[in-house]
């Protein structure tokens, strides 16, 4: 199972914040973080890339987003 | 639906339009240095909606409508457009007051500052280092755990009051015009000199709004992001666009002759460094705490965003605040109470980053 970050409702950068914490404290494996704004997407997408990490998206519920982060 | 402005060269692209239109809404009569500068044109439509008394200052900018309005359209086009509210609106609300007071020490808003460094102001130096500044402190706080908490859904028309309210704005425009030679039309109030008098054709001002509106709210140009993200993740991707955005304005400023360096006798400023420097560190602070420049407060205020529409709101109060009692700068320097509104807007601003910090995950 992997850990889930819940992101939602929160505004930037709080969400990458987050999802590069929980990177640093991993290493490696995967992750999934739930974010609501199509700029939290983006955002933690472009950080999640450029620490190595594949980034795959899920539209969870309308308006929602689920990302999921592996390495 | 892959979003082109939100890639590499998308951000680069609206920062070039950016820097584009407004040394040309100056050519078309916007003041000095400032044909686009947030806190300075919600400080004059402050003025127009007689919250402050300062006969220079007061003009409804259809920039800012635009700002609003294009982000709307645009967010509304691509299924962006996403109501939602209730994240520390009171903390919002007085930090805006604050970025503004701070805006006014510095005599304008980051947008300004780098479209001053554009037009040869030299102030603008200390300006851009003391937002710096600000920024890197508002990044320790974040570092730190510092949060206003979520944001929760809310139905459309709790998203659409920000918009709205500029409808009415714009409304107001169109039902009392500017009458030649008069300081009032109606209810609006219309600088007869000064920088509130200087303005593009209304038509060509709010053009000009809703397309930056639409582009930033694509590509989430921020001014404040921009230095935030490199302090924090060493990202330099709204940067890019910020790079662009001075230098595509310098090149329209020396094609149009509007670029004059040096530092004496430069267009609404002043050349008091230090508060040039302070100013924008209380500007910055106020901007990272609150997730936002003021341009990108007004974008998201029009995708939906209840809190940056209370932000906004302080924004304009402040600049209430900051002519009725003083604490706007001139061009002659300092205004008579600018360094104690500093020291309290600091002192907020300080205890607000310390204090609310809440995380419930992550660092």
């Amino acid at each position: 199972m992997a850990e889930i970050i819940d992101a939602r409702g929160l505004s930037c950068p709080q969400p990458v914040l987050d999802a590069l914490a929980a990177m640093n404290r991993l290493g490696s494996g995967s992750l999934e973080v739930l974010v609501d704004t199509e700029a939290s997407k983006e955002n933690v997408s472009r950080a999640a890339a450029s620490k190595g990490w594949a980034v795959q998206v899920q539209d969870s519920a309308p308006g929602e987003y689920r990302l999921i982060l592996s390495k | 639906m892959k979003n082109f402005f939100a890639g590499k060269w998308g951000i680069v692209v609206v920062g070039l339009a950016i820097g584009v239109l407004a040394p040309l809404l100056q050519f078309w009569g916007n003041p000095g240095n400032m044909g686009v500068c947030v806190a300075c044109f919600e400080r004059d439509m402050a003025g127009a909606l007689g919250l402050h008394r300062a006969d220079v200052v007061q003009y409804m900018r259809p920039e800012i409508i635009g700002f609003v309005l294009g982000s709307l359209f645009a967010a509304l086009a691509a299924r962006d457009f996403r109501p939602r509210a209730g994240s520390a609106p009171l903390v919002r609300f007085l930090l805006g007051v604050f970025a503004m007071i701070g805006a006014l020490i510095f005599l304008g808003c980051p947008w300004r500052a780098l479209l001053r460094l554009a037009g040869g102001d030299g102030n603008a130096i200390a300006g851009i280092l003391g937002l710096v500044a600000g920024i890197w402190l508002g990044t320790r706080f974040l570092r730190a755990g510092f949060t206003l908490g979520r944001s929760q859904k809310t139905p459309a028309v709790a998203g659409l009051l920000l918009p709205l309210l500029m409808v009415l704005f714009l409304g107001l425009m169109l039902i009392y015009p500017q009458v030649e030679n008069e300081p009032a039309s109606g209810v609006l109030f219309y600088s007869l000199k000064g920088p509130g008098a200087q303005h593009a054709p209304l038509l060509l001002s709010l053009a000009a709004g809703l397309a930056i509106g639409a582009l930033a709210q694509r590509s989430r140009f921020c001014t404040m992001g921009a230095f935030r993200d490199l302090l924090l993740f060493r990202q330099i991707h709204l940067l890019t666009g910020v790079l662009a955005l001075v230098a595509a304005a310098f090149v329209v400023n020396l094609a149009l002759g509007q670029f004059h360096p040096g530092v004496e006798g430069q267009p609404v400023a002043h050349t008091a460094q230090v508060w040039n420097f302070l100013g924008m560190v209380l500007a910055g602070l106020a901007f990272a705490l609150a997730g936002g420049c003021p341009g990108r407060q007004l974008f998201m205020a029009g995708e939906g965003d209840g809190d940056a529409g209370v932000f906004v709101l302080g924004m304009i109060v402040g600049a209430a605040f900051a002519h009725n009692f003083g604490l706007a700068s001139s061009p002659k320097g300092l205004g008579p109470h600018g360094l104690e509104a500093w020291v309290v807007g600091m002192v907020f601003c300080l205890g607000i980053g310390l204090f609310m910090r809440n995380r419930t995950q992550g660092a």
